[in-house]
């Protein structure tokens, strides 16, 4: 790819040959922060005009992508990840928007600390930020946090979460799905039975067994998503299922939605490709919360992401400093970064299996994930590819293939369990509103 | 055999067999007026000990002297693990330090793991969390060949909390590399829900076991298991799982009571079982120090070409 003229004084950008959604190749003209043409590659009317020209033969273009659930850990852990550094790393991961979770310190559980975030996300310029709101006060599991005044706020926040921890208690949960109805909300469920979970390690079973782990058994998450569709279904309320790890889990979401109730679910990169064995060398770089599971529990998360059971795919992003990994396993952080890696680990795990086309995955990882974060209106995410829509957009290398180089990433962490694996793909361009904030797969400053 | 002794299920049939034979020729050196070998002479052994375990501490410790190691005890009890220095840190302080070997004790299971890529000395696992404990297994295994002649064909029954056992897991392990056959026998709280995948058998009645083996083991069982609700009294747990005279009774007459200590007694095994004849329990400390001073042999005594200087050693010499 090449990019020539850049944006100064011309009045915007002619994206030529590019394929989007894996289809055939097509010029794709941005005037202003919007698609003005697509046309046949030669064709576009606006091609004489004075526009920067994007060479992007053989890339794939799709509508950029949407993350549902990413931990950017400011404000508290500007050691791990800021609102910049992650936004950095999602734009060069194609995203255009991500949710920040609400598990910061202070916690994400008022409209002061949503619009914080907000704002720090509109001044880094990398992606949008969309805050998610805490369900409880301080993650408490408690009583309700102020849902109202966050979603009034500046922030207009319309997801809501204690990720990081379940709401447990049935009734508490209850009375968040009923709440939010009042502005069309959706809560983000963690979903794991502590008692069930207490001090778990890895997941429970052979490996568990064999490494002498506490298991974190498949049915502390099948129980508590059972428990919330039916909560969701008795009271009319949108739920979402964060991180499905199990196959169970596809299961009892496949049933839900076969009853026509109002649940979404999103399963992570890394549980798409790797699976439990992972830990035998005790190496926490692989410890994450939901654990990885067993490959029988990949082949249901990938068949269910491929049916759309599982709407969508989010990284659960969630940088570390290296001491936290550096350590004994269990005395080790949870969790892994995914925001660089998460398009080209959904290609190794579904595109290049058959199990998904590259139309599906625009779907997977921008217009269901948009959809379900309420972004679909105004804000221009996970919108078509065509004119008089916002371009916010992802130009993709569907042909090269590299290791992983976690020196390499933007993320102020290194946590990534996709260190040295060779990978297809690369991101080389993503368009925000019509401005690039990644070109030649570097980041724009 | 590997640089380092994490778990058992890393030992080839070979690399055990050398270290029990090894251990036999050591064991022989315990009874000469001065039982001790040169043959680490100038080697630094550190024992590293996150967990109070007295004496497995002194069997390494003794292991380690009596084949003229220099010995550095580290104890790193108190300092927590939360909060005090990070055992990255230790280790690159113990390597900086020059250890040839470090002995680790941690309530972390894959400790051991970690610390073998740390630091460039060799690493012997002295019992991790709830995963293994491979000199005990070793010195079990010695134990019961001493005691029955052999070990191919071997029936071992081993009772009690199998989830938390790291014992049991190194025992499975070896035992089923050395041929004998194991069954575990628990309640199914204390059995980890893959134990199917095991190379033994399991069963939960306890007596329905004892007539047909060779070799009951029990194991320690820990009362907090009862407020975690994994058996409803100390007293029930006995009654279904403690081996008592009684019990011991339906054993044939051959068979051996193992135990790794320390016990429970009236717990998981009475007074008179554990001070009866058909207990090992006192033989399996002593052997304990032979299987050690084998294993730190053969990791660490290769490589430096130290010549024994004894006659004995010399024979143990010739095993490698």
């Amino acid at each position: 790819m090449s990019a020539t003229g850049g944006a100064s004084g011309l009045s915007g950008w002619l994206i030529r040959g590019a394929r989007p959604l894996g289809g055939e190749p097509a010029d794709i003209v941005i005037e202003g922060s919007q698609i003005t043409e697509v046309a046949r590659t030669g064709q576009a009317a606006a091609a004489g005009r004075h526009l920067a020209v994007c060479e992007a033969d053989g890339l794939i273009a799709m509508p950029g992508l949407v993350d549902l659930h990413t931990h950017l850990r400011e404000p508290g852990r500007e050691d791990a990840e800021t609102v910049a550094s992650g936004t950095a790393a999602a734009a060069l991961g194609g995203y255009t928007v991500v949710h920040a979770m609400a598990n910061t310190e202070p916690v994400a559980d008022t409209a002061g600390v949503v619009e914080q975030v907000w704002r720090l996300g509109r001044e880094a310029g990398h992606c949008d930020v969309q805050p998610v709101g805490a369900v409880t006060a301080g993650l408490g599991g408690k009583q309700l946090a102020e849902l109202g005044a966050m979603a009034d706020s500046a922030a207009s926040v319309r997801v809501f979460s204690d990720d990081g921890r379940c709401v447990a208690d049935a009734t508490l949960m209850r009375r968040a799905l009923e709440y939010v109805k009042a502005f069309d909300g959706v809560i983000a469920q963690h979903a794991q039975e502590p008692r069930l979970t207490e001090e778990a390690q890895v997941n429970e079973g052979e490996i568990s067994a064999r490494l002498g782990l506490v298991g974190w058994p498949a049915v502390a998450e099948e129980a508590i998503i059972a428990r919330d569709c039916l909560l969701a279904a008795h009271v009319g309320a949108a739920l979402h299922v964060c991180h499905v790890s199990t196959a169970g889990s596809v299961e009892i979401i496949r049933w839900a939605k076969s009853k026509g109730w109002q649940v979404s679910a999103e399963v992570t990169p890394h549980h798409l490709l790797l699976t439990d064995d992972l830990a035998c060398g005790y190496d926490p770089i692989y410890k994450v919360n939901p654990p990885l599971r067993t490959a029988a529990d990949v082949a249901a998360l990938r068949e269910g992401l491929a049916d759309g059971t599982i709407d969508c795919v989010a990284t659960d992003h969630a940088p570390h400093p290296s001491e936290s990994k550096e350590t004994e396993w269990s005395i080790a952080s949870f969790g892994m970064t995914g925001l660089e890696t998460a398009l080209r680990v959904v290609h190794e795990a579904m595109v290049s299996t058959g199990l998904l086309d590259w139309s599906q995955v625009a779907d997977r990882m921008s217009v269901r994930p948009a959809a379900i974060g309420r972004l679909d209106g105004t804000s221009g995410h996970g919108c078509p590819l065509a004119a008089g829509f916002p371009a916010n957009l992802v130009l993709y290398d569907p042909a090269h293939v590299s290791a992983v180089d976690p020196a390499a990433h933007a993320s102020r962490s290194r946590n990534t369990p996709f260190g040295g694996m060779k990978l297809p793909g690369q991101v080389m361009a993503t368009f925000l509103r019509g401005r690039p904030t990644v070109l030649d797969g570097r980041l724009v400053r | 055999m590997n640089r380092h002794l994490i778990s058992a299920a890393d030992l080839s049939a070979g690399d055990a067999v050398s270290i029990l034979d090894t251990a036999e020729e050591l064991a022989r050196l315990a009874e000469r007026p001065i039982p001790k070998l040169p043959t680490l002479r100038g080697r630094t052994v550190v024992n590293l000990f996150y967990e109070d375990s007295t004496r497995t501490r002194i069997s390494f410790e003794a292991a380690a002297k009596r084949l003229s190691a220099d010995v550095i005890n580290f104890s790193a009890k108190g300092s927590s693990v939360a909060k005090g220095e990070s055992l990255k840190d230790t280790a690159l302080t113990l390597q900086a330090m020059g250890a040839d070997a470090v002995v680790i004790r941690h309530s972390a299971s894959g400790a051991p793991h970690r610390l073998a890529e740390w630091v460039r000395g060799s690493v012997v696992n002295a019992g991790d969390g709830t995963h293994e404990h491979p000199t005990q297994a070793l010195l079990d295994a010695f134990t019961m060949r001493r005691r029955l002649g052999r070990l191919e064909g071997l029936r071992v029954a081993i009772v009690g909390d199998i989830l938390h056992s790291r014992v049991a897991r190194s025992n499975v392990w070896l035992l089923r590399t050395l041929g004998a056959q194991v069954t575990l026998v628990a309640p199914p709280t204390l059995l980890p829900v893959a134990v199917d995948s095991w190379p033994c058998e399991v069963s939960y009645d306890f007596s329905a076991v004892l007539p047909s083996v060779d070799v009951v083991m029990m194991l320690r069982v820990q009362h907090e298991r009862m407020t975690q609700a994994y058996f409803p009294s100390v007293r029930e747990y006995s009654r279904r799982y403690g081996l008592d005279s009684d019990r011991m009774a339906l054993l044939p007459d051959h068979a051996i009571v193992m135990h790794p200590g320390p016990m429970n007694r009236g717990v998981e095994i009475a007074a008179d079982v554990a001070d009866s004849p058909r207990s090992t329990i006192v033989e399996q400390v002593t052997n304990g120090v032979a299987v050690r001073m084998a294993v730190l042999y053969l990791l660490l005594g290769g490589s430096t070409g130290a010549e024994p200087a004894v006659a004995g050693a010399e024979r143990v010499g010739a095993t490698l």
